[in-house]
This record gives structure tokens, C-alpha cells and sequence, in this order.
């Protein structure tokens, strides 16, 4: 455990220097978020009512088999539901609009192919006619290990790497709520424990909801866990040790453990 | 170099058939002449050609371009716009039951027997496929990329500008590939209904005064031009796709 408690005091240090990198404005203002409600498409329904507390500034996990409508709850708070009935409402604790305090990353890293590693993490302020803060970018670009690689394409990178670009394109935002749609989903184990750990490191201080469906994951990263299955949310009590945890911890085990089965037992 | 030997291969095959073709069916020279005849034609009157050939390649070349601006111009309306797909799509497409060809000699009634008319027939007949590939690859942006920009709460000239157009260069490009075949007909048919210059004139003149190996160098050096055309847009479409992406 000795190795386990390094990591954590390590990674405390690293998220006060991600506070450090102009962010320390948004993040007090990281809100909770509740959303409740129902949702169907064409008028199938997807799932019936239910309450989804987000907490702030903490991992929220929400884990599912495929098809359970983990990733239209997902779309619904990131404001991409123009397609999706929902019966229900989605607020922040500070009572203020959503709208431009979101940023999204997805399974797919939807990097645009003609742009480098630079200019798709300035990508958001370009959209919006914004300045480009090129120092930031370049810090960023520094902090997920990628400045050798500023001046490539996606094309040439790895999987791994185009996910980290995507991460710096999260971080650039500045925005104080992360939705992650199984972002790590298509990693293999080494590069996905690696990615775990650094959005654990540059995520801090921000509302995170995690939509997955891999229990280690879950039981690694989350401060609040909810399986969500067709008869609705189910909360786990995580591990009591601060995110994130080792993956080879007796706690996280036991919580993986845990959690597979409830999937498994679940209809 | 294999492919150039690969190109001159299959040169000489087709000459070599085409002599055939003459000798054994004894064909008159007036209606079928030898591709020896037809070599001397083209020496004997290069300068002439040349001349002819070069009125042509302008009105091809200036209407590909103001086509292919045209085209991109009405795509990014209709993509951009969801009242113009409403109002100008239809059109759009119902123009396309009118044949082209038979706006040539309205063209000539109106604009006389210059360039324009013929310009202006190349650049109607590439105007629809440009518009409509480079349409489509605007409608096709992945949808990954577009809800990343709607959660980053883009403006939309600036999701066209940054994503939607990039997005739909290479669509773009096989719109131009085919552009580059179809403009030449264009400026061809312009030339037959009523010019003073061009290939298409030089043809229907040589026709006349029954001087058919003439005609024949002349549409010999039409292919010629159209096939470099097309492999020069095809070259430079390749190459602005491959350096877009990599």
C-alpha cells in the first residue's frame, strides 16, 4: 500500500499545478447536477424516470451493461438530446444554465483529421471566434505528454495518443463539468490504466460524470458509483480511499468484483 | 518508367489495330483514314491545331474554374442555409431535366460567337456535379465531430468553416475529377452550334471540305488534352486529400 498512498500524494501535486494552469476560476464554480426524469426516442421508451445526483467536484460513475441508456442520460446533459424525448429536467445546484460550462469526451476521439495535435486542441475557441490562448494550449500539450507530437496529424498517432489529444481539447476548455462517454473504452489495459490516471490527475476539482462499462474502471476511479440496469439506478458504496486507486488494491478488487456481479445478476 | 512503357504499349496496340482495321476492310480514306494519314495531318498542320487546340483549352479552363467557384458557392449556401435547400434545391434539380446541349444555341443568340458562349456551356455542365458532390460531403459530416462542436457551443459559420468544409474536401475533389471529364464537352458542343475558332470548329470546317484526316488529328488531340486535363485535376485532387490528411 506503501506504493498506493505515493500515488496519491503524487497526484495531489499534480492537480495543484492543473488548478495552477488557468483554471482556478471555473473550478471553485464546479457545480452538482441532478437529473431526473425519462427519456424515449421515437417513442420508444429508453428508461423510465429516474434521479441521477452528480456531485460536485467528485468522479461520478455510471455503470451499465450496453443499451441500458447510459449514454442518453449522457447526451441529455450534455444538451445533445434534440432527438430524445425527455420527460424531466436537468439542474445545477447553483441554479445556473448549463450552457457553455459542459465539455464532452467521447469513445471516439472526433479529432478532425486535417488539423494537428495543436490546432485540435484550440479547436473550441476557433468555433467560437475566440482568441486562441496558444501558451495554455501549449502547456496542456506539454502536461499530457504529447510535445514531441505538436505538429502531427491524428493520422499519425496511436490510439493512445490521439486520446490524450482529446483530453488536452477537454482541458482547454476550462470548463468546470466533464461528461466522459467510455472514453477509455477502445484502449488496451496498459494505455488505459495510464489515461485513467492522468484525467484522475487533470480532472480535479471538476464535476465528472463517467459513463462505462468496465467495473474496474468504476471501481478505480469513482467517488459515487450507480449501476444502471433496466429496473433503473442503483448506488454502490465505492472503496473509502480517495480516487484514484490502485487497480491492484484489495478494496478495488473486492468493489470490481462487486459490481460485475450486480451487472450480471441483473436483467 | 513501367508506366510510361505501360502507356506507349498500349498506344501502339490501339494503332496498330486501327491499321489493321484500315487495311483489311479496304475502308476509303474519307471515311476512316489511317492512322499514318492522320499522323501526317497532324504534322503538316501543327501550327493550325495548336492554335485551335489553345482557344479550346481556354474556354475549358475558364470554365472549369468559374464552374468549380460557382458550385462550391451554391454547396455551402445550400448546406449553410436550410431555406435555400427549400427554394434552390428544386430548381436545381429540375434544371437538370433541361439538357444542357440545347441551351447552346440560346447562348450563342445571346452572347454571339466569342468565348462566352462556349465558357459558359463548360461551366454549365459542371456546375451539377460540383454542386452536388461537394452538397453531399457538406451533409455527411461525421456526427461525432458536430456534437463536439455544439457542446462547445460553436457558431455555425465557424462549424462550416473549421469542420464541415475540411470534412468534405475529398467529396469536393471527385465532384472536380469529373468536372475536369465533362467540361471539354461543354466547350465542344459550344464550338459546333456556332464558333470561329476552337477544336470543335476546326472538326465540323474539316468535315466540310471532306479533309477527314484533319478532323480526326484534331479530335486525336481533344482525347489527348481531355486525358491530361483529367489526370492533371486528378494529380493535384490526390494531392491536396493526401496532405489535408497526413
Amino acid at each position: 500500500m506503501a506504493n498506493g498512498a505515493e500515488q496519491v500524494t503524487g497526484s495531489k501535486a499534480k492537480s495543484a499545478q492543473a488548478r495552477h494552469i488557468g483554471q482556478g476560476a471555473f473550478m471553485s464554480n464546479s457545480p452538482a447536477l441532478h437529473f431526473h426524469g425519462s427519456a424515449a426516442i421515437a417513442g420508444a421508451t429508453i428508461f423510465d424516470p429516474l434521479d441521477l445526483n452528480i456531485a460536485a467536484r467528485r468522479w461520478t460513475c455510471l455503470l451499465g451493461a450496453s443499451g441500458v441508456g447510459k449514454t442518453t442520460v449522457l447526451r441529455l446533459l450534455a444538451g445533445l438530446g434534440d432527438h430524445i424525448d425527455h420527460a424531466g429536467s436537468i439542474t445545477a445546484s447553483d441554479g445556473q444554465s448549463l450552457a457553455g460550462r459542459i465539455s464532452l469526451m467521447a469513445q471516439t476521439d472526433n479529432l478532425m483529421p486535417w488539423l494537428d495535435v495543436f490546432d485540435n486542441i484550440v479547436i473550441g475557441s476557433r468555433l467560437r471566434g475566440d482568441v486562441v490562448d496558444g501558451d495554455r494550449a501549449e502547456r496542456l500539450i506539454a502536461q499530457v505528454g504529447l510535445a514531441v507530437h505538436r505538429h502531427k496529424k491524428p493520422n499519425a498517432l496511436s490510439g493512445g495518443q490521439r486520446q490524450r489529444v482529446a483530453l488536452a481539447r477537454t482541458l482547454m476548455e476550462g470548463r468546470p463539468i466533464v461528461l466522459l462517454d467510455e472514453p477509455f473504452s477502445a484502449l488496451d489495459a496498459k494505455i488505459r490504466a495510464e489515461m485513467q490516471e492522468l484525467a484522475a490527475r487533470l480532472f480535479a476539482g471538476k464535476t465528472v460524470c463517467l459513463i462505462t462499462h468496465d467495473p474496474g474502471e468504476a471501481a478505480r476511479l469513482s467517488d459515487v458509483i450507480f449501476v444502471m440496469n433496466a429496473t433503473g439506478l442503483h448506488s454502490v458504496t465505492p472503496p473509502s480511499s480517495p480516487v484514484i486507486r490502485p487497480y491492484d488494491a484489495p478494496d478495488v478488487l473486492a468493489c470490481q468484483g462487486q459490481l460485475l456481479r450486480l451487472l450480471r445478476e441483473t436483467p | 518508367m513501367m508506366r510510361a512503357i505501360r502507356i506507349i504499349g498500349v498506344t501502339m496496340f490501339i494503332l496498330s489495330l486501327w491499321h489493321l482495321l484500315v487495311v483489311l476492310t479496304g475502308l476509303p480514306a474519307f471515311i476512316l483514314p489511317s492512322p499514318a494519314r492522320v499522323g501526317m495531318a497532324l504534322v503538316g498542320n501543327l501550327e493550325l491545331i495548336a492554335h485551335h487546340a489553345s482557344v479550346t483549352m481556354a474556354e475549358v479552363m475558364i470554365g472549369l474554374l468559374l464552374g468549380a467557384v460557382l458550385g462550391v458557392m451554391t454547396a455551402i449556401s445550400l448546406a449553410q442555409s436550410p431555406i435555400a435547400r427549400v427554394v434552390v434545391r428544386p430548381m436545381m434539380v429540375l434544371s437538370q431535366a433541361l439538357p444542357v446541349f440545347a441551351l447552346a444555341p440560346v447562348l450563342t443568340l445571346w452572347l454571339g460567337y466569342g468565348l462566352w458562349p462556349k465558357i459558359i456551356m463548360a461551366l454549365l455542365i459542371i456546375y451539377f456535379p460540383v454542386t452536388s458532390a461537394f452538397f453531399d460531403g457538406l451533409m455527411q459530416t461525421p456526427r461525432g465531430m458536430l456534437d463536439q462542436a455544439k457542446v462547445m457551443q460553436a457558431r455555425p459559420w465557424q462549424i462550416m468553416r473549421h469542420i464541415r468544409i475540411p470534412a468534405a474536401i475529398p467529396a469536393l475533389a471527385s465532384g472536380l475529377r469529373l468536372a475536369a471529364v465533362y467540361a471539354p464537352i461543354g466547350a465542344i458542343i459550344g464550338e459546333w452550334v456556332g464558333a470561329s475558332q476552337g477544336l470543335g470548329y476546326l472538326m465540323l470546317l474539316a468535315n466540310g471540305r471532306a479533309k477527314i484526316d484533319l478532323m480526326f488529328a484534331a479530335l486525336i488531340v481533344l482525347a489527348v488534352l481531355t486525358l491530361l486535363l483529367h489526370t492533371s485535376v486528378d494529380r493535384l485532387c490526390s494531392y491536396v486529400v493526401r496532405r489535408q490528411q497526413a
